[in-house]
């Protein structure tokens, strides 16, 4: 079967924030369900596919997912799907439904409101339930084992981690929708305390409450945008062991094999927005990836500046395509990742005409 | 909770799964092997013997149960120093999480160092656990490990 030609139509995200106290979900998620349908030019009963990603560990109920469908209208009945996994595994299972021909056009959404809990706490729970979370190691502590065998392996140093949080913070600068804003240099981000040596707040990314919503579309469906359409060329993810010990944690193999099958040639792209959480995370995917310095790495300043949980990675996604289309580059890398120390990767290569 | 307000209808909510659990033939032997202070992982395909088991192969996914004994010293293989240990951490004082390669083993495990200070810490140094008084088939039965 021939592979349909799948276009982001519409993209809109919420600012990310620290704490959301006056709405909740279904209130933060609707006028960006409508922002991203009007740049598609479709209204709601036109879209032939509805899928969201979220986590129900972060409202702390079971089907806590179910609730938000009051954002989108599920009445007269819809085909809906949801994936506990950020909306970027949600935006695939939306490709996926194009591809089979039943739906011509695609409504992705995700949401993450991680003021509610403790959230490295609740991160620990992603883990072994046998042998590692009963130590309840947090998502920072992890990381900063990572980035221990990274930079011991690499020669590279702490300084190199604050220079990708320097640069990152001055991209978000030009980011309303960005957390993290600020523009400390190298110096003073380095005089600052360990969080979890080698990692200091700089490595780290904010706590956030967010959302974002993306359109796809095929065939006639994608005429009606107002948007440039920004074609999907290629998409796949892979996965690693669960267990940390028995990965290589100073490299992301899963990203490479999915690189090489969503078909993200090295230097083939303009600009990427990688889903790197640390700052050691964005070197160790340059790496995997062969992104040299020609290219403009998280021009909207990443999941340092914004991490709205279950929501930043789809919003790489958006963000590569918004550029796109706003006529930043012809071809683009957008990543997603998901579990503790990028055990899980997507790749999307993104092209506008 | 219910007093503070005179009115306010309250509830408390918990959440729990109140499931028992079987751990199987693998995990089994490895907590059983620790209230014998003993730590033992399974041997995979390619013969490597990880630490703690698992009950299918990484690489191939094929069901793996030879267990085999390791340690039960080992080497740290990367660290991370926490000065402020949060509410749930295994230690209340500054300690150092660590994957730790027991001897024998071809793959890392998750622990804690007692080490004192980040300055006591090296990836290389060798540890060795120290064990809870009377175990109980958990993975808390190693309080944590300390520089040998």
């Amino acid at each position: 079967m021939a592979r349909r030609e799948v276009a982001i139509v519409g993209f809109a995200q919420s600012a990310s924030v620290r704490r959301e106290t006056a709405l909740n979900e279904v209130e933060m998620l609707m006028p960006i369900l409508g922002e991203a349908k009007a740049q598609a030019g479709l209204r709601g009963p036109e879209i032939g596919f509805t899928v969201s990603g979220s986590c129900d560990y972060l409202a702390g109920q079971p089907f806590a997912f179910v609730s938000a469908l009051d954002a989108v209208g599920a009445w007269p009945p819809i085909a809906e799907s949801h994936v506990e996994m950020d909306g970027a595994w949600a935006l695939y299972e939306a490709w996926v439904k194009l591809q089979t021909g039943e739906a011509d056009s695609a409504l992705v959404y995700a949401f993450g409101k991680s003021s509610m809990g403790d959230l490295p706490e609740v991160l620990t729970l992603q883990l072994d339930p046998y042998t590692a979370a009963p130590l309840w190691p947090d998502a920072i502590a992890l990381a900063a084992l990572q980035a221990r065998a990274y930079l011991e392996k690499t020669g590279r140093s702490e300084r190199d981690l604050a220079a990708v949080a320097v640069r990152s913070r001055r991209a978000a600068a030009a980011n309303p929708k960005a957390q993290v804003r600020t523009t400390a240099d190298v110096e003073t981000l380095l005089a600052t305390p360990y969080l979890a040596s080698p990692l200091r707040a700089h490595d780290c990314p904010p706590i956030s409450d967010g959302c974002a919503a993306l359109v796809l579309a095929c065939g006639e469906a994608v005429r009606r945008s107002a948007m440039p359409p920004v074609w999907i060329r290629g998409i796949d993810h892979r996965i690693e062991a669960h267990a940390l010990g028995v990965r290589d944690l100073a490299a992301s193999p899963s990203t490479r094999l999915a690189g090489e099958k969503a078909g993200a040639t090295p230097g083939g792209v303009d600009l990427a927005e990688l889903h790197a959480p640390f700052t050691h995370q964005e070197l160790i995917l340059r790496d995997a990836l062969g992104l040299g310095a020609d290219v403009d790495v998280n021009p909207s300043g990443g999941a340092l500046a914004a991490n709205p949980m279950m929501v930043a990675g789809l919003i790489r996604i958006g963000e590569a395509a918004a550029r796109l289309a706003a006529g930043a580059g012809r071809r683009a890398l957008a990543h997603a990742t998901s579990g503790p120390c990028l055990q899980q990767n997507l790749v999307c290569v993104l092209e506008r005409d | 909770m219910a007093a503070a307000i005179a009115g306010r209808l309250t509830a408390a909510h918990v959440l729990e799964y109140p499931y028992r659990r079987s751990v199987g033939p693998v995990l089994g032997a490895f907590f059983t092997g620790l209230t014998e202070r003993r730590v033992t992982g399974v041997k995979a395909r390619d013969g490597r013997i990880l630490v703690p088991p698992v009950e299918y192969d990484p690489d191939t996914g094929e069901a793996i149960s030879e267990m085999v004994e390791v340690g039960p010293g080992g080497v740290v293989t990367t660290w991370a120093w926490v000065e402020k240990p949060r509410r749930k951490h295994p230690l209340d004082r500054p300690f150092a999480w660590a994957l730790i390669r027991l001897d024998g083993a071809g793959s890392a495990m998750l622990h804690v160092v007692d080490a004192g200070s980040a300055a006591a810490m090296e990836t290389g140094m060798r540890v060795r656990p120290r064990w809870k008084d009377e175990p109980e088939g958990n993975i808390r039965d190693i309080v944590c490990f300390e520089p040998e």
